[in-house]
């Protein structure tokens, strides 16, 4: 009995830890105050701010599309890697297992800071092109693709693939109606990883963005230096939004996979 | 044959992004990091780094930063993926993905969040510096500790625990001989996670307290200055550092990360 109340406790307080936080800002994100401490009113002007200020809604349009296209491009290339490397000799696929390895260990301020001065010092090309920003992401994207691909590559059974040719089915056709379905889980997984990484990147961002582009992260940033509060609280009530939203999704990813498992235990 | 030809040749177009964007920028870092404004060969970048007292105290800081927030990280996450893992909670996975989904929330929003609550609690956070710099790297770290732990803990076999206790080991004896080494990988996987991090993280301690006293930072600063070759040489300096360490854990061989791992 009291080893469960520890263990509760324990889990309790290091919950604490992680939420306090952000559901403080929460609720402050309610009132018109900007001093976290003091009291205020209730208020929703936060909100008005955060949905009503061109601004801010094209920052956080700007976010989101640059997270997904650049995820679509990162799992249309890791996927189609990581076939190619399945398939390949050892060699080959040593070296790209190898190469896959370096952003996803590397420190994304080295991943950034590298792809600027080769992109921007070295060939000129200007960051106005989103061009680096893009590249970036992607090379921050595809490895986890590649990753998350290849295991399902291994599950596979080869010889349905075999059957789909003795049956008379061109290599393409066989890649895309018989591997490509299979892979379906591991390259959803990998997109979903994807997006979350690059909404979540600073460094890679700040070393490549146009200078008028700003994601979340470096806007963020840049608002917790300055000294305009309209724009701070405004913050917070975003943090509670993206705070409920994502609570809410893993939530009910939870819940469904929960149910599947349930109904294959049944089985 | 002519079959596996044709699927293998699915891996140049990756290959070749690869050696583009990922091969290419280290290569010309080295190269920047070896000459200097003419284009000649020159150590002096290294040589300004190890003898300037600014830069190579904050590397000594930067790493003391990555070790005390690894260490924290690892006494708080350990224990609960333990109780996580091993206990018959009811509704375990909700339990888990609350101590997870922290790390799916955009990392500058929650840091600013700890800010306004340090505020609070210290009024100038300046004053404790390293204190709030190893609490903010904990605060922002600790799911990526806690996920890795807790896959590895949830796959331990129960007859191993069992097998130690018929053979007369004692709760502690059982935790120091099977428990933790059994439970290194995912240790080791979660260490990797945070100390790198630490070490580069520059915008937490930025946000916290406009402190720029940390490895990346430096990174930062050369690169506001436009001095390509000092800001690659610190570059070079830390992949160094994450070689040894991938080395030394083997990050090369594995093909599943678990980063990879946390969909």
């Amino acid at each position: 009995m009291i080893k469960k109340t520890i263990r509760f406790s324990w889990l309790a307080l290091v919950l604490l830890f992680m939420y306090v936080p952000v559901l403080t800002l929460m609720v402050y994100s309610f009132t018109d105050t900007s001093v976290i401490g003091t009291s205020g009113n209730f208020s929703l002007k936060n909100y008005v701010t955060l949905f009503t200020t061109e601004e801010l809604s094209e920052m956080i349009r700007g976010t989101f599309v640059l997270a997904v296209g650049s995820a679509a491009i990162a799992a249309v290339l890791g996927t189609v890697g990581a076939i190619g490397a399945f398939y390949s000799r050892s060699a080959g696929r040593r070296a790209l297992n190898f190469l896959n390895q370096i952003p996803v260990v590397n420190a994304e301020v080295v991943t950034g800071f590298s792809l600027c001065v080769l992109l921007i010092v070295v060939f000129g090309r200007s960051k106005e092109t989103f061009f680096p920003l893009v590249a970036g992401h992607v090379v921050l994207e595809a490895p986890f693709v590649y990753l998350s691909v290849l295991p399902r590559l291994k599950q596979m059974d080869n010889s349905i693939y075999e059957a789909a040719r003795d049956l008379g089915a061109g290599a393409a056709s066989a890649l895309f109606r018989v591997v490509l379905p299979q892979l379906i889980p591991g390259i959803v997984s990998g997109f979903m990883l994807a997006v979350t990484l690059s909404l979540d990147d600073y460094f890679i961002t700040t070393y490549t963005k146009p200078a008028t582009f700003d994601t979340i992260s470096t806007y963020v940033v840049n608002a917790t230096r300055g000294s305009h509060t309209e724009i701070k609280t405004a913050l917070w009530a975003l943090s509670s939004v993206i705070f409920v939203l994502i609570l809410a999704v893993v939530l009910a990813g939870n819940f469904v996979t929960g149910k599947r498992m349930e109904g294959e235990n049944d089985r | 044959m002519k079959l596996r030809f044709s699927r293998k040749q699915l891996g140049i177009p990756y290959a070749v992004f690869l050696v583009c964007f990922v091969a290419a920028p280290l290569l010309v870092v080295l190269y920047y990091a070896f000459t200097n404004g003419e284009g000649r060969f020159t150590v002096q970048n290294f040589a300004n780094f190890f003898t300037s007292p600014n830069t190579i105290g904050t590397l000594c800081y930067s790493l003391a930063v990555a070790v005390a927030a690894t260490f924290c990280c690892v006494v708080i996450a350990y224990p609960t993926a333990y109780i996580l893992a091993r206990s018959n909670l009811r509704r375990k996975t909700v339990l888990l993905v609350l101590f997870i989904a922290p790390m799916w929330i955009n990392f500058t929003l929650r840091v600013a969040a700890l800010k306004e609550v340090l505020t609070v609690l210290e009024g100038n956070l300046a004053y404790h510096p390293f204190l709030n710099t190893v609490l903010g790297m904990t605060y922002d770290f600790l799911p990526f500790m806690i996920l890795p732990l807790y896959t590895t803990l949830e796959k331990l076999d129960d007859s191993y625990l069992e097998a130690a206790a018929d053979l007369g080991a004692d709760g502690v004896v059982t935790f120091l001989k099977v428990t933790l080494p059994l439970s290194m990988p995912g240790l080791i996987s979660g260490v990797t996670m945070v100390f790198l991090p630490s070490m580069t993280n520059y915008v937490i301690l930025d946000m916290l307290y406009n402190s720029t006293y940390i490895m990346g930072s430096l990174i930062g600063s050369y690169f506001n200055a436009y001095d390509w070759h000092s800001g690659s040489m610190i570059s070079i300096v830390l992949l160094a550092i994450i070689f040894v360490i991938t080395w030394a854990t083997n990050g090369f061989g594995e093909e599943e990360t678990s980063r990879g791992a946390i969909l």
